[in-house]
């Protein structure tokens, strides 16, 4: 990749980068926020699945999306236009139409990254817009030694997947199943003794933006911190 | 390779391990030399263990995995993705419910409930007595008598919820007719 540097105008800020960088961290890097769930600055092969980050690019006939946009010289891109609000937001509906998370009994509650873009999107985390797809699972899975996993908060978008790729120990984890089904599997988590090996990684639990993923111990500390303040609070009126 | 992964696993794992399964653990690491162990033969692998066992055992994923040398997350991924793959052995009465559009239309989703419900087994599930297994097809040709249902290789036309519940009872009886017949040979000869 060359290292020429280029000026590109997003929202009418002049902005400079280096010629072929992905469009989506070059924003990042100066303030102009995008929102994206599956992708990771470390990624040289972003998926482009969530379609949160989509932009509208002079000259171009319809949206990108930005995490997969290279830089070039003279580019004119506009992050917050109506249409793209309106088209970031259709994207959101869809993705939380399947997901069914309970924020207050959440661990990633404050700190999950859906909740953050439904506040920029200005949509709320349960959408009247679409029906809403129960998803046929348990609420958790904790066949894993190590790992908790909740189904129906996850977003599947991938980013566990990425970092366990990138795992020197070669990966545990991917999507299984398909279409409507598809979740994250640890497959072999209760006949792989390697499986424990997960206890010194984490690294999937660190990069979930959801609380779909966490470590069993800390689940289980945080579960136990929950209803302790439910009993309290009932035990208060009375 | 086998006995390392036997060796790996917990006491009440390995009981959980019958004859039968052990025995198409056994027979599919000797066909596995067949395959060139790459990446790229991990589908033909599996789709030669699925026509010949019928089924993909858990612990073949991971004789799988470790022969072509791919992660088994991302071999069970790959399992998963494709429905021409099962992971219980068949029953000696297969049931494939049909749910191609035209069995869909006319409500093919609920005759597998029904199944589900009455077997008290999902969809890709075998019994416990290993005498029923229940599948879900796209399409079986018959759209005309829709909603249909393949019990072992006799179609069942216009299905209904009572009728689910013939089915399975004409099975038990003849299951039960079978037993007593062969009682009363023994009986005799005996």
């Amino acid at each position: 990749m060359s290292e020429k540097i280029v000026t590109i105008t997003v929202d009418g800020k002049k902005i400079t980068a280096p010629e072929g960088a992905w469009l989506l961290p070059v924003c990042l890097e100066h303030d102009i926020y995008i929102p994206s769930l599956c992708w990771l600055k470390e990624m040289d092969d972003p998926p482009a699945s969530c379609r949160l980050c989509l932009v509208e690019i002079e000259g171009l006939p319809e949206p990108v999306a930005s995490c997969r946009c290279p830089v070039r010289e003279g580019m004119v891109v506009r992050t917050n236009s109506d249409e793209i609000l309106k088209l970031r937001q259709v994207a959101f509906r869809l993705l939380v139409s399947t997901n069914d998370g309970h924020c207050n009994t959440c661990i990633a509650n404050r700190s999950c990254e859906l909740q953050q873009i439904a506040k920029f999107l200005h949509q709320p985390l349960r959408t009247k817009r679409l029906r809403h797809i129960d998803r046929d699972y348990p609420e958790i899975i904790d066949d894993h030694p190590v790992l908790m996993y909740e189904p129906k908060k996850c977003v599947l978008c991938g980013r566990c997947v990425y970092v366990c790729s990138q795992n020197e120990r070669g990966y545990k984890l991917d999507f299984a199943k398909r279409g409507m089904d598809t979740i994250i599997s640890f497959y072999g988590s209760d006949i792989d003794p390697a499986a424990k090996e997960c206890a010194d990684c984490l690294a999937c639990t660190e990069i979930c933006p959801v609380g779909a993923l966490s470590s069993k111990e800390k689940w289980r500390r945080f579960i136990a911190e929950v209803r302790l303040k439910q009993e309290q609070k009932k035990q208060k009126p009375s | 390779m086998l006995e390392q992964i036997l060796a790996s696993l917990d006491e009440s794992e390995r009981e959980a391990i019958d004859e039968e399964e052990l025995q198409v653990l056994e027979r599919v690491e000797s066909e596995l030399v067949t395959f060139p162990s790459e990446p790229s033969h991990l589908l033909p692998i599996l789709q030669h263990i699925q026509a010949r066992h019928g089924y993909l055992p858990k612990l073949a994923l991971r004789l799988v995995a470790d022969y072509v040398g791919v992660a088994i997350g991302k071999v069970y991924g790959i399992a998963t993705f494709y429905n021409q793959f099962r992971f219980n052995p068949p029953g000696r009465n297969p049931i494939k419910v049909c749910l191609g559009t035209a069995c869909h239309v006319k409500g093919g989703d609920i005759i597998l409930e029904n199944f589900e419900r009455r077997l008290g087994i999902r969809e890709g599930e075998t019994t416990a007595d290993r005498e029923y297994s229940l599948e879900r097809v796209a399409c079986i040709g018959c759209c005309a008598l829709a909603p249909a249902v393949v019990v072992g290789d006799k179609v069942e036309a216009y299905v209904t919820p009572s009728k689910v519940e013939g089915i399975i009872t004409e099975i038990e009886v003849r299951k039960e007719m079978a037993a007593r017949e062969q009682k009363k040979n023994e009986t005799a000869n005996g």
